[in-house]
């Protein structure tokens, strides 16, 4: 396994990866690089492939052909070791999924405790900190259910951090949200952005997108059809189709 | 800004309704038990032969034999239901185990142990077992009554296996990415995140499950063990009395419909409750 992987390399990289459903392509070539501390957006319409993506990067979905490598580990390899992969990769999902039947603090706490085996004092340590972090101190023993949708949200991500991954992707995160609460939830990931965390984002929220990311990827149809930096992006995008998207949802 | 994206419906929990034979154990039928009960009582009564003591004396002086019969059954009801049980957790997560022939073998014998009428499974336990057995140096006897509990736990396994396999299926699957993505294995989220939520769901049809064990624990006077319908036989043979017959078998059938009908509205509640939330 290549583990010489230093900072100067894409904490994820990605290249040529393709991916089917039976018939249907739905990544068809896409090649992305990450750098450690940066943050991308990846928009564009439904069914573009986005969310396939992102879990193709923690191997939740197995990719066809193409490598993907986080800090120098290939995903792409039969002899993966899932769990380590993992450990260095967070995920926020769009229906927050949170463990119902446990308390937010036992919810943040139960990975570290159980998979990475670490003492419960510190640990708990840690996801009051967390639950700080994000706001919610006060709401250590409600259950989900007890929880709004943005408060919710932002349990998940505490929860995913309690790992201390290497980097975090956000799948749609605020699609599930009333409006009124899915600024707090971008405020929490902005927050992360600019403490340095490296970030992977799934968004149709543009404005959002256009103020926290160091690079925007435009994907339609499983490939990029165009990528740049924010203010380059949205004020003279060269492609028609990405063009035609951002006037439907701007 | 437009949204004209599709959004993911909130998960609706699923009844786990399931095909077991649904509970008879109504108040409506209880009115009914009791009228034919004292129908009988009193149509036995003008039947009587001067001189003969009265139905109802009758029955309440072999009341506490009865009621000793009657114990058995519910000690092979419990029993039952707690081998069962274990039995069935460990079947039903080889319904759901990732290995092909896991699954395969542990299909096969939930299929077998669901579809075979309960009498035949009691009576292969009462012939194919044997009476006794040696335990390190010890001689362990085993009485008709603790063999026909086997015969009674197999078909409980195979039933609480299908719950758990219907159970851990009908849990939405970002339970299982949202555990995965914490790089939780396989077994641990199953035991963390996924059976732990599965036991709410699991909780009405196993009770259900538990109430017709208890009606069919006398299945087990035919392989001759003295619980509660064996010596209401006995006591009509040695009453010699054709009146007592039909008043007899439906007091019995009182004690059976007065133990399972709390069980059998506590479960409807609970299916209710969690339907709501």
């Amino acid at each position: 396994m290549p583990s010489g992987w230093t900072p100067a390399q894409p904490l994820i990289r990605m290249r040529d990866v393709h991916k089917k459903f039976g018939a249907a392509t739905v990544i068809n070539g896409i090649s992305i690089d990450v750098m450690k501390g940066e943050v991308i957006c990846i928009i564009g319409p439904s069914g573009a492939g986005k969310s396939t993506l992102l879990r193709c990067i923690n191997a939740l979905v197995p990719v066809d052909s193409g490598s993907i490598t986080v800090e120098g580990q290939e995903v792409n390899d039969p002899k993966l070791d899932k769990l380590k992969l993992r450990r260095k990769v967070g995920m926020v999902f769009q229906q927050y999924n949170l463990f119902p039947h446990r308390t937010a603090l036992a919810n943040i706490m139960m990975a570290p405790l159980h998979v990475l085996k670490r003492d419960r004092v510190e640990v708990e340590a840690e996801a009051r900190a967390l639950m700080r972090k994000v706001r919610l101190d006060g709401k250590e023993h409600s259950y989900p259910g007890e929880l709004s949708g943005g408060q919710q949200q932002r349990v998940a991500i505490a929860r995913s951090l309690a790992m201390q991954p290497a980097a975090m992707l956000f799948d749609e995160v605020t699609a599930a949200l009333d409006p009124e609460t899915v600024k707090e939830v971008l405020v929490t990931i902005r927050e992360l952005a600019e403490d340095g965390m490296t970030c992977v984002i799934v968004t149709h929220e543009m404005g959002f997108a256009r103020e926290v990311a160091d690079q925007i990827y435009f994907t339609d149809r499983g490939v990029v059809v165009e990528h740049g930096p924010p203010a380059e992006f949205f004020t003279n995008c060269r492609d028609e189709r990405t063009r035609r998207f951002l006037s439907q949802i701007l | 800004m437009i949204s004209n994206l599709p959004v993911l419906k909130p998960f609706r929990l699923q009844s786990t309704a399931h095909d077991l034979p649904g509970s008879r154990f109504t108040a409506r039928n209880g009115i009914l038990l009791l009228i034919a009960l004292m129908l009988s009582i009193f149509v036995g009564e003008a039947q009587a032969g001067p001189g003969t003591p009265s139905i109802l004396a009758t029955i309440l002086r072999w009341t506490p034999l009865l009621a000793q019969g009657f114990a058995l059954n519910i000690a092979m009801s419990f029993l039952a239901m707690a081998i069962g049980t274990v039995l069935g957790l460990a079947l039903g997560l080889g319904l759901i185990a990732v290995t092909r022939p896991v699954r395969a073998i542990s299909w096969l014998i939930t299929q077998f142990f669901r579809n075979a009428p309960w009498l035949v499974l009691l009576f292969y336990c009462i012939l194919l077992m044997p009476f006794e057995v040696r335990i390190g140096g010890a001689i362990v006897p085993l009485p008709g009554w603790a063999k026909s509990t086997v015969g009674l736990a197999l078909p409980v396994m195979a039933n609480v296996a299908e719950l758990v396999r219907g159970a851990v299926q009908s849990m939405p699957s970002g339970q299982w990415e949202a555990a995965e993505a914490l790089a939780f294995a396989r077994l641990q989220t199953l035991r963390l995140v996924i059976l732990p939520q599965c036991v709410k769901r699991m909780t009405p049809p196993w009770m259900n499950l538990y109430a017709i064990v208890v009606v069919a624990t006398p299945l087990t006077s035919i392989v001759g063990v003295s619980e509660a319908m064996t010596l209401t036989g006995d006591i009509l043979s040695s009453e010699g009395r054709t009146e007592l017959l039909v008043p007899m078998y439906l007091y019995l059938l009182t004690w059976f419909f007065i133990y399972c009908y709390p069980i059998a509205r506590a479960t409807v509640a609970l299916e209710r409750r969690f339907q709501v939330s």
